[in-house]
């Protein structure tokens, strides 16, 4: 056996770039930020795996301007792990040359430029991840080798304090640092006292104070007012025909109007239908302003947060028994933590999409836009590993059509997966279409396989305004086609439905109209809002919640 | 803008319904979204829809929309005026529904 064998390259690598960036060090780990770029072009070496902290919410906006100065001849070629592209600087870094592969989970506000720059050969992508696949990743083969993170305040030691807004730093940085990475966070604010220790300053390496605070996007509020009464009823049809139905205490609901819609008539309509504490007790959620009047009505027991929500610091801080707070009483986020309860904790996801395929499938991919997955398919989808029982769960499971087919005489659960779809959207766009545009997308950025956010197989429910499709309940793909045909409206998918079908598909409980439900369509309007604005929202607060100013129309 | 009109004439088969001769109901004008004119008008049982958008190009679904309305709810010898304001298929069979709810409930009185 040869004995000289290196068994620590990373660790002297990692030692000789700490030392090397020893002249831009001022006290303890601080530099300043006029340093920033130096300090990038002395520990970035080309190749490295760079993981530039963008979040759903928090980007570390300043160390992401720095990166696209560094010299191009001193860092290229890198490789850009990150879970979200949310900034110009995000895919500036690309067009400068001084990134060229990247691996990543959702880019919303860039899509349309990311697909471009795929195109024209300026990005090599990886793959396309949902979060907690490239949170794995991170612990396996995509390790990164410098993290440019993001927190609120530090000290001169390096103990950050990442607060309301954890979200992926603590993930980013256990990776990165355990596997000999290096560290440099931008920081707000640096401080002599921490609030809260949330990462150990013996894991962080260089500490910035950036010019401005980082930015942080209010992705969760939605104004009570721009919600619509068909919302209004589809949100009626799924309280009384799934919520209630399966009794569901532990749930998800994605971003979005009709999830709003939904919160807002918990103590109203849920009141009505004597629902309180038999559904919605438990979420893993962001901190949703249009929560606020069922929590305040008792709603509400549990929440775990992916990340903040600008404007609920106070609400949430004094709101202990429902948030997951510090010892400094203010909000713990950390999104990994959510996505893995979401996937095993939660018994529903609820969510709306762009486009559903005669045979399920559904998307938010347009031909023009690589928008990514984000943390949706992890909370939609039936986790196969699960393990332990609910009452939802286990109802689901015993209506699967074709559980006999795969496991026998064995019963299993299934996670409800709802789907909340509008036949037709603004300017007319179906929301029900023969072929998704996921796979024009796949052809023209080249990429394995359509990107498909929730599969057919995973989805059990899908509602529109025409009535519930129970498509888990379906023993055959012919029936579940059916089934999606009868609740498709007015679209191409839906004119193909046939009078006769949909009537047995009724009288089996597959398909549920309105009428079925017991919902009186008249009702539904914006009067069933518990809150018909944002400024309700803070009434209900008792004035606690803060809304950002855009919000702010009174 | 340039608004389109369209002109749908409706037969339902059977026994139809229509309202009294001189009743006549303007429905759900605050939703922004559209506005409903329902009167009796003799038409050999069958239904006239006059509709003003600014839409183009969904003739064939708004007339899918009003036939599948007229036929469920056995309606003849009526005259329907709808101005539209951008709805989707939906609205406008959701807010069809809701006007002749709230004309049976006028007629009651």
């Amino acid at each position: 056996m040869e004995n000289n064998k290196v068994w620590n390259s990373l660790k002297r690598d990692r030692m000789s770039r700490i030392r090397a960036a020893i002249p831009y060090v001022k006290m303890g780990k601080e530099v300043a930020a006029e340093d920033t770029v130096s300090l990038l072009e002395t520990v970035i070496k080309p190749h490295d795996k760079v993981n530039i902290e963008g979040d759903n919410q928090k980007q570390a906006d300043f160390l992401s301007e720095c990166l696209c100065q560094v010299s191009k001849e001193r860092v290229h070629d890198l490789h850009i792990v990150q879970s979200s592209i949310a900034l110009s600087s995000h895919l500036d870094v690309f067009e400068k040359g001084i990134a060229t592969k990247l691996d990543y989970s959702f880019s919303g506000p860039q899509a349309g430029r990311m697909a471009n720059m795929i195109r024209e050969g300026k990005i090599e992508l990886g793959a396309i991840h949902t979060y907690l696949e490239l949170y794995g990743r991170y612990f396996i083969d995509l390790t990164p080798r410098v993290a440019l993170i993001a927190a609120e305040k530090a000290d001169i030691n390096g103990n950050l304090y990442t607060g309301f807004n954890t979200e992926d730093t603590p993930v980013i940085v256990e990776a990165a640092k355990f596997k000999q990475g290096i560290i440099i966070v931008q920081v707000n604010e640096i401080v002599d006292q921490l609030p809260r220790v949330d990462i150990p300053g013996d894991w962080v390496d260089f500490v910035i104070q950036a010019p401005r605070p980082f930015y942080v996007e209010p992705l969760f509020t939605r104004d009570p007012s721009l919600i619509t009464d068909a919302q209004v009823l589809r949100a009626m049809m799924a309280i009384k025909g799934i919520y209630a139905e399966y009794g569901v205490q532990r749930l998800n609901h994605g971003v979005g109007f009709d999830t709003a819609a939904i919160e807002l008539l918990l103590p109203t309509y849920g009141e009505e239908l004597g629902l309180k504490g038999k559904i919605c007790s438990y979420f893993g959620l962001n901190p949703h302003p249009t929560l606020i009047p069922a929590i305040e009505s008792g709603w509400v027991k549990n929440i775990h947060c992916f990340g903040g929500e600008n404007g609920m610091e106070n609400y949430i801080k004094e709101r202990s028994d429902v948030f997951f707070l510090g010892p400094d009483d203010s909000l713990r986020s950390n999104r990994a933590f959510t996505q893995v309860a979401g996937h095993y904790a939660l018994d529903m996801f609820v969510g709306g999409t762009l486009q559903i395929d005669p045979y399920g499938n559904s998307s938010t991919a347009t031909e023009s836009r690589v928008a990514g997955f984000g943390g949706a398919p992890n909370m939609g989808c039936d986790p196969h590993g699960r393990r332990h029982a609910s009452g939802a769960w286990l109802k689901c499971g015993s209506e699967n059509g074709i559980q006999s087919q795969l496991t026998g005489d064995l019963p299993r659960g299934k996670k409800l997966v709802v789907q909340l779809q509008e036949t037709f959207r603004e300017k007319m766009a179906p929301g029900f279409v023969e072929k998704l545009d996921a796979w024009k997308l796949a052809e023209s950025a080249d990429m394995e396989l359509p990107p498909v956010m929730i599969y057919g197989d995973d989805v059990t429910h899908i509602v529109t305004e025409e009535g519930i499709a129970y498509i888990h309940k379906c023993a055959s793909m012919e029936e579940r086609m059916a089934a999606i045909r009868a609740v498709a409206g007015y679209t191409k998918v839906g004119l193909k439905e046939k009078p006769e079908e949909t009537k047995e598909l009724r009288r089996k409980g597959i398909v549920k109209t309105p009428e079925d439900l017991g919902i009186d369509i008249s009702r539904a309007n914006r009067s069933m809002l518990a809150a018909k604005n944002v400024r309700d929202l803070v009434k209900w607060s008792g004035g606690l919640y803060n809304p950002p100013a855009r919000f702010r129309n009174w | 803008m340039a608004l389109h009109e369209m002109n749908f004439k409706i037969k339902a088969e059977g026994k139809t319904e229509s309202f009294p001769k001189e009743w006549s109901h303007t429905g759900v004008v605050g939703s922004g979204d559209m506005e409903i004119l329902m009167k009796h008008k003799e038409l050999g049982g069958a239904a006239e829809v006059k509709i003003v958008t600014p839409v183009t190009g969904f003739d064939e679904i708004w007339e899918k929309v009003l036939e599948k309305f007229i036929f469920e709810n056995k309606l003849g010898n009526v005259l329907l005026e709808i101005n539209d304001n951008n709805s989707t298929p939906f609205i406008v069979a959701m807010r069809l529904k809701q006007a002749l709810i709230e004309a049976k409930e006028g007629m009651k009185q």
